[in-house]
């Protein structure tokens, strides 16, 4: 692979030749990629709200949002503003503070986990070695600010919902580590660069969900369940807790619920591309391709192109995977608490360590399949 | 020495993605209607008049799965830097494995037959 284009190098480099000092530069230089992928998340959640109206709608031949701009694409940004202005009402009996804190304490790690993201083999914000793990460890902040906000409400609906939302995610953390484990060891390395680069070369018969397909499996069910989407929305299951946790929750607090969640939904489905379905890499190998025709790998316009199709290709297989969800949402029943917990606990749990075993006896019995 | 390089990205989407609920909450407040009288700030229960509070004893079943979710998640902390460094481990760190993962699957084994997986 060659060094490809270095974006941070070339702003550093034209900022110290206008007589910055090279620190001041980078200093200037980390507030850009970091702020430009928050405005893709954003982008992303409005993105996401309005497929999930439009595809529900499709599946219940209906219509969905039409009038708001073409094809009804500026409803999410209406929805959004609407809860802007709405009154933010906070009950008399809660903990002011508690009711605050949760709702916020559920956005920022959603959108920090973009942290780990990539986009391209240069195309990250940073590459840390602790990678996919930072994702888990994050994703565990969220239940906590679930818990918060159930407790804070004071209503018994928003009590049993936030319990549920927290038993519900513990539940399905560790089958969700576990996965991710079994990809770990196949490439050596927590970071999510690595782990694309080890399923490079092949196209799309190079990607791990050949190599892990129960994994995969494991890994969107408890993403799923981590998300609260059908089957799995227990925590605001509307028959019997009214709206679980948010309840009590109006105007921008609710909104912010809105945000993490369908955030996180974009978030995961990413994740999954990226571990299982090959990241930024093409379903043809488009390095073999452009040798087969003869061009250069360092040719600068082909390292745009590649980039520019990098990104597709990530954006294109996580919304592939959102749609799936959404479908997914108006194909199954929701299960009951007791099935949801035997679920994860007594089937996703064991199959998921024994899926572990297996990785780790198969790499050592081919070592070159399994990136020995 | 001990470097944190690549962790100012971090810090700076810490503090980024910290002020986008703060602005809009902040924009949420500035903009909003003042909203209405003390009615409006009675907890909501289904029309009725709230019978209680919410802060009472809860079901003990939550705690068993917290503290089975403790084991176990203690454990795949434990596998993880076995997974990172397996290439170079080999097989006797496997059958060590193999022996940590028996051993825990007696406490899952146990944790079920003593019901704390059970619901109802």
């Amino acid at each position: 692979m060659s060094a490809g284009i270095d974006l941070k190098g070339s702003f550093i480099d034209s900022l110290s030749d206008l007589g910055l000092p090279p620190g001041a530069a980078t200093a200037l230089w980390i507030p850009l990629p970091i702020t430009l992928m928050i405005l893709s998340a954003t982008v992303g959640l409005l993105v996401t709200v309005w497929l999930e109206r439009k595809v529900s709608a499709a599946a219940q031949q209906r219509i969905g949002p039409e009038y708001a701009g073409p094809l009804g694409v500026l409803q999410p940004v209406a929805d959004g503003l609407k809860l802007v202005f709405k009154e933010s009402i906070t009950p008399a009996k809660t903990d002011p503070w508690l009711f605050t804190l949760g709702p916020i304490l559920v956005v920022i790690p959603v959108f920090l986990s973009f942290l780990i993201v990539p986009f391209g083999q240069n195309l990250a914000i940073t590459d840390l070695n602790v990678g996919i793990f930072l994702w888990i460890s994050l994703s565990s902040i969220a239940p906590i600010g679930l818990l918060m906000s159930g407790y804070a409400s004071n209503n018994k609906y928003s009590l049993l919902g936030g319990l549920r939302a927290a038993a519900q995610s513990i539940s399905y953390e560790i089958p969700l580590a576990l996965s991710v484990l079994a990809v770990v060891m196949m490439s050596n390395s927590l970071s999510t660069i690595d782990i694309v680069e080890q399923q490079a070369g092949y196209g799309i018969l190079g990607w791990n969900v050949w190599r892990q397909p129960v994994g995969f499996i494991i890994f969107w069910i408890a993403a799923l369940a981590e998300c609260e989407r059908l089957p799995f929305d227990l925590p605001e299951a509307e028959e019997e807790l009214v709206a679980g946790y948010q309840t009590e929750y109006s105007g921008m607090k609710f909104g912010l619920f809105y945000i993490g969640s369908y955030v996180n939904l974009v978030l995961s489905a990413l994740i999954v591309a990226i571990i299982y379905l090959g990241g930024w890499e093409s379903p043809l190998p488009v390095g073999s391709l452009a040798n087969w025709l003869g061009v250069s790998e360092t040719s600068s316009w082909l390292q745009v192109i590649a980039a520019s199709l990098g990104i597709v290709m990530t954006v294109l297989k996580a919304y592939l995977l959102v749609f799936i969800a959404v479908l997914l949402r108006w194909t199954v029943p929701r299960v009951r608490i007791d099935q949801l917990l035997n679920l994860g606990w007594k089937f996703l749990l064991p199959v998921s360590l024994v899926n572990l075993l297996l990785t780790a006896a198969l790499k050592l019995a081919f070592p070159f399949a399994f990136g020995g | 020495m001990f470097t944190l390089s690549g962790y100012e990205y971090f810090l700076g989407f810490l503090l980024l993605a910290g002020a986008v609920p703060l602005l809009a909450l902040t924009a949420s407040k500035l903009l909003r209607s003042p909203g209405g009288g003390p009615e409006r700030r009675t907890t909501y229960e289904s029309g009725m008049e709230p019978i209680g509070g919410a802060w009472i004893q809860f079901n003990i079943r939550y705690y068993m799965f917290a503290l089975v979710f403790v084991v176990f998640d203690v454990e795949t902390v434990f596998l993880y830097p076995w997974a990172v460094a397996f290439n170079q481990l080999g097989l006797l760190a496997f059958i060590e494995a193999l022996i940590f993962i028996a051993i825990l699957t007696v406490a899952l084994v146990y944790a079920w037959r003593k019901g704390a997986l059970e619901w109802s």
